[in-house]
């Protein structure tokens, strides 16, 4: 199997023990992964307005270097990357004359793109593309002593149309785990939202939210929570130090990308994480598991 | 040529208001074959009836169209009229210019020059109109009642007394139906076993109902009338002329299973009777679960049994029975709890629905009537009543108002408040219907009398947390998020049709709405009648309602089945397809399109023959037979022509 | 002197209403105040007027009683609302029509990036401030 990839920002800087881990694994499962030689960044938050055409603009550049790539697939990992092309995609299908109206502004595009030329696809659809024959084959029969809390957020999810599973029951990450050899937890704040880019305005908002997630996890059994969007990695894992900073008896968790552990998992050396990018440090969980 | 009186409705201002009448009068004289026009305020009232039967005398008519209203609604009307005076009804034909003209009109030049085209062609088809003799044909005075429910015993009742032979059957191994299940009946809180069972009583010693339980429709053939139903009567595995309903054979099986009846809340054996106060009161052997069908030995109950009443070698039996009406009153079921991830998705025990919880407070039930709840058996002190689960919610459930809920739910947390007078009733809702003899005051009761607290919202979510059910949900009065830390919660699913009764249907060819219930004839007027002749609607298969709507639609299907079976003949209207043997080269396309199973070929003739009571004149056949053999009596493609060339001509 | 009413209607403010079905199309007459969208919007709890209230407010017309509220400042565009909707009402979606309205009215930007503490930025994803201009920055 082949795949663009289009990584966006911040899995080139915080957020890149994601995208190295990713990588690795789908190495491993044989997945020739390209990353596109022009990207853009998406802007993060799709514009609902129908209007406002040009926050829709970056995103659909994006598509037509995905289109030139030649490449039916277009892998993106961030949740947050995913929803805004996603929503960009069936926005331009749904609205033809708008549409012609974002093609007019891009001039110096060699091509255009109309919607179905290329498939944008998030991680753990692309797991299940590669089935779990394939991966059962890499990871083998064991089975990993770790309780994860498979943490979906709102991205991947929402709206439905763009939806990778059930907006209210999803079972894909765990399932994914399970192929994985891992024990997936489910716990009820798993499709909740973790307050966002509001912790620039309203950090209490993003606090409870972490508080809620955090909890729960923990109530319910979990040696760690796994993300696949690094705005939900950094409002898990960072604010969590600090309302742990600020109330002693606050338990924390670790928070891992789902590929950082998918990888373990695989085999692949935790080496290649950089863990100061942690700010709950996951170490001395992996070590207890006999994992590092 | 015939001589045609064309009589013109204003229908007050409903068609002068837009028509004018004058013209169409004016217009209409110049017609051929019309020999005398006149309008009327009024037509369908007795004066303008009147006017007709005079005019028809007066001017010698034998042809009469009236331009008004749709045909749906006087046709009849008129047709009667004009045999009154004389001339064969079929030669009567209305020209519809209120729904098809008036109504749907502004510009008053263009709707007249409309309505006099519509009256036109009117003109053209009487003057070929045949006179036609309505068709005849015998009742079979036995009815067939599936379903027996609240709804189903009723109709049953009914009919028999009023002495015609009734067959009701019921899936199950005891009637009842869902009535059965419930603890107390609201707004009276009578006990539903004490006054359903009387009923069921009466059933079993009523000499003309032959009742076939554990026996479900197979097959149903014929029409109005005349109806051939196949009954796959399940074997009981059990001998009932033998049976003296002991018992002793099901207190010795060894198999225990859940018990469906209260909702897997207590264990039955695998020979069973429903309920103690199951009609018939003899067990049946659930052969799935039985050991012996399953591995062979066993065969317990028949050693115990000392009447020899098991019978291990009884089969599947296919009976057929000829009946003239057919009552569908098959009922509902509950939308399951697993629909509902944000609630769990049905993986929280003690988040039940609402008929499980009626088991919980019956004194029949697995608890005896102890509110005690399904996890552990503890009393739960604080419980939460969650209204419109599916119901309500076209954008991922079902878009209507399963209308009983609202009372059972107050019904529910008052008993809850009952039993546990120290315990915690939250229910939450979005509106409060109470339409109904005594309801409202029944749910004011419950709100002042009975402390139950009402949230005004819905709930997003229900999660377990430290060993409580958190329910988050928002009080739209006070504008705040509520949450409630809950030991169990009750969710009042929507109704649905029950989910074997589709095939059925299907079967029947009886037409469903978007959701799956029963589409009555008429929503006001024909409200316990299919379309189909001959089958009638009722109870909740028609649409969720409460037990007095139940039975009063039961009542309602039994005195019209009665009507009918008061009559020696069924009287069929004319208007068919027929076959012109002459043209018909038995190719059989229309065979294949007629969706009433009317026609069939005959090899020996080589042409299509019609069963007259079986067509109900849809056309099918007319517009595919390629040789015009198929003609519509009254409408006859050279009908068909000239109504068209009336219409077109300048 | 005149009779006091809290909620005098029809209420005049064609331009906004015009404005807001623009931008969003939402038809906010389906909504049936069943309060799911307050119930599951993670931020409630820090809104001055709940989501269903603004819902309501729209109905009405009333697009002062929604300036003056926190609401779609609030909203980090989950779109549980919109999920939760029995009605599927784009809830989500009228929250950014009111945020373009009034970014469109009264202030180009709310938000200003030299507010932000330079210790912060460190760790900070760069995807949580870029969507935060978006929903604050026209």
């Amino acid at each position: 199997m082949e795949v663009s990839y289009y990584p966006g920002c911040t899995l080139k800087t915080n957020g890149k023990n994601f995208e190295v881990t990713t990588l690795k694994l789908l190495e491993k499962l044989d997945v020739d992964v390209k990353e596109l030689e022009e990207w853009y960044c998406c802007g993060v938050t799709f514009s609902q307005s129908e209007e406002n055409l040009i926050q829709k603009v970056a995103p659909i550049r994006t598509l037509v270097k995905a289109k030139e790539a030649g490449r039916k697939k277009l892998l993106v990992l961030c949740a947050m990357c995913y929803n805004t092309l996603k929503r960009a995609v069936k926005f331009i299908k749904d609205n033809p004359d708008k549409r012609d109206v974002i093609h007019d502004f891009m001039d110096r595009e060699s091509t255009k793109y109309f919607g179905d030329e290329v498939e944008i696809i998030d991680l753990l659809s692309l797991l299940k593309l590669i089935g779990r024959e394939k991966i059962r084959e890499v990871v083998g029969d064991k089975r990993l002593n770790l309780k994860v809390a498979g943490y979906y957020g709102c991205m991947l999810l929402r709206p439905r149309d763009i939806a990778i599973d059930s907006e209210t029951n999803p079972t894909l990450l765990e399932e994914m785990l399970e192929n994985f050899g891992l024990s997936p937890v489910y716990f009820p704040f798993r499709v909740e939202c973790c307050g966002s880019y509001q912790i620039l305005n309203n950090s209490d908002f993003v606090r409870k939210q972490t508080r809620l997630i955090v909890s729960s996890a923990i109530e319910n059994g979990a040696d760690f929570i796994v993300t696949l969007c690094p705005l939900c990695f950094y409002n898990l894992d960072e604010v969590q130090k600090e309302i742990a900073e600020e109330d002693s008896a606050f338990k924390t968790i670790p928070v891992m990308y789902i590929s950082q552990l998918l990888s373990i998992a695989a085999g692949i050396s935790p080496e290649i994480n950089d863990f100061n990018l942690h700010s709950i440090d996951p170490r001395p969980v992996l070590r207890e598991k006999g994992l590092l | 040529m015939k001589r045609i009186g064309v009589f013109v409705c204003h229908c007050g201002i409903n068609i002068a208001g837009t028509v004018d009448i004058k013209r169409v009068v004016e217009a209409v004289k110049n017609f051929p074959g019309v020999v005398y026009v006149e309008d009327y305020k009024y037509m369908c009232s007795d004066p303008g009836q009147n006017l007709i039967r005079e005019k028809i005398k007066s001017e010698k008519l034998d042809g009469v169209v009236i331009a008004a209203c749709s045909p749906t609604l006087h046709e009849k009307t008129f047709r009667n009229t004009v045999s009154q005076a004389g001339i064969n009804p079929y030669n009567c034909e209305i020209a519809n210019i209120r729904e098809q003209c008036s109504w749907v009109h502004t510009n008053m030049e263009e709707a007249t020059e409309k309505a006099i085209r519509i009256v036109k062609s009117i003109v053209a088809k009487t003057l070929l109109d045949e006179s036609l003799v309505p068709i005849k044909s015998p009742v079979v005075k036995r009815a067939l009642v599936v379903g027996g429910g609240i709804a189903g015993i009723q109709a049953a009742l009914n009919i028999a007394n009023s002495g015609y032979e009734v067959v009701l059957v019921e899936k199950e191994p005891s009637i009842g139906g869902r009535m059965a299940q419930f603890s107390e009946t609201f707004p009276t809180l009578d006990c539903a076993q004490c006054i359903l069972t009387p009923k069921m009583v009466d059933v079993a010693s009523n000499e003309n109902i032959k009742l076939l339980t554990y026996s479900e429709v197979v097959d149903v053939s014929g029409s109005v009338g005349n109806f051939k139903v196949k009954i796959k009567k399940k074997a009981k595995s059990v001998d009932y002329e033998k049976c003296t309903g002991c018992g002793i054979c099901v207190e010795k099986c060894p198999v225990k299973v859940p018990n469906e009846f209260d909702r897997g809340m207590s264990e039955r054996k695998a020979i069973y009777t429903q309920f103690p106060q199951a009609v018939p009161n003899k067990p049946v052997i659930d052969r799935e679960n039985c050991t012996y069908f399953q591995k062979g030995k066993c065969r317990l109950c028949e050693r115990v049994c000392p009447f020899g009443a098991i019978d291990f070698e009884q089969e599947d039996e296919v009976i057929e029975e000829e009946v003239g009406a057919i009552v569908l009153a098959t009922g509902y079921e509950l939308y399951d709890v697993s629909n509902m991830g944000e609630y769990g998705g049905g993986e929280l025990e003690d988040v039940i629905d609402g008929l499980t919880f009626e088991r919980l407070l019956s004194s029949s039930g697995p608890t005896s009537g102890e509110v005690r709840r399904p996890s552990d058996g503890k009393v739960p002190k604080t419980v939460v009543f969650v209204k419109c689960v599916g119901s309500r919610d076209p954008e991922h459930h079902f878009p209507y108002c399963s209308k009983v809920c609202c009372m059972y739910t107050t019904k529910h947390a008052m008993l809850y408040k009952h039993r546990v007078p120290d315990g915690k009733a939250y229910i939450f809702y979005m509106d409060v219907r109470t339409a109904g003899k005594g309801y409202e005051e029944f749910y004011q009761r419950a709100q002042e009398e009975d402390g139950v607290i009402y949230l005004r919202g819905k709930v997003s979510k229900i999660y377990k947390s430290d060993g409580k059910l958190i329910v988050d949900g928002f009080d739209t009065l006070t504008g705040r998020k509520v949450q409630v830390e809950a030991d169990m919660v009750v969710l009042a699913m929507a109704i649905r049709p029950s989910s074997g009764a589709e095939k059925l249907f299907n079967l029947l060819k009886v037409s469903t709405d978007a959701n799956g219930f029963l589409t009555e004839a008429h929503p006001k007027l024909r409200p316990v009648e299919s379309l189909t002749a001959g089958i009638f609607l009722v109870g909740c298969a028609q649409g969720p309602k409460d037990i007095p709507d139940s039975v009063s639609q039961a009542n309602a299907a039994a005195s019209m089945i009665s009507v009918m079976f008061s009559q020696d003949y069924l009287i069929h209207e004319p208007i068919i397809t027929g076959v012109n043997e002459d043209l018909c080269s038995g190719c059989g396309i229309c065979v294949a399109v007629c969706p009433y199973d009317a026609r069939k070929i005959n090899r020996e003739k080589g042409t299509v023959e019609v069963n007259e009571i079986l067509c109900e004149a849809c056309g099918a056949c007319a517009a595919a037979c390629p040789s015009g053999a198929a003609q519509q009596k009254n409408l006859t493609d050279r009908q068909i022509i000239s109504m068209i060339k009336a219409i077109l001509e300048e | 002197m005149e009779p006091k009413v809290s909620i005098k209607l029809p209420a005049k403010d064609a331009a906004r209403v015009e404005r807001f079905a623009e931008i969003t199309g939402v038809n906010v007459f389906a909504c049936y105040q069943c309060g799911n969208c307050s119930a599951s919007c993670p931020a409630t709890e820090f809104m001055d007027v709940p989501p269903h209230q603004v819902m309501r407010y729209l109905q009405l017309e009333m697009f002062d009683e929604i300036v003056k509220a926190n609401t779609c400042w609030i909203c980090a565009a989950c779109i549980t609302c919109t999920a939760k909707c029995p009605r599927g009402i784009d809830i989500a979606k009228a929250m950014e029509g009111l945020r373009q309205i009034f970014l469109e009215e009264q202030e180009f930007a709310r938000y200003n990036i030299f507010d932000i503490k330079k210790k912060v930025l460190e760790k900070l994803p760069q995807i949580a401030l870029v969507g935060n201009f978006r929903k604050n920055i026209l």
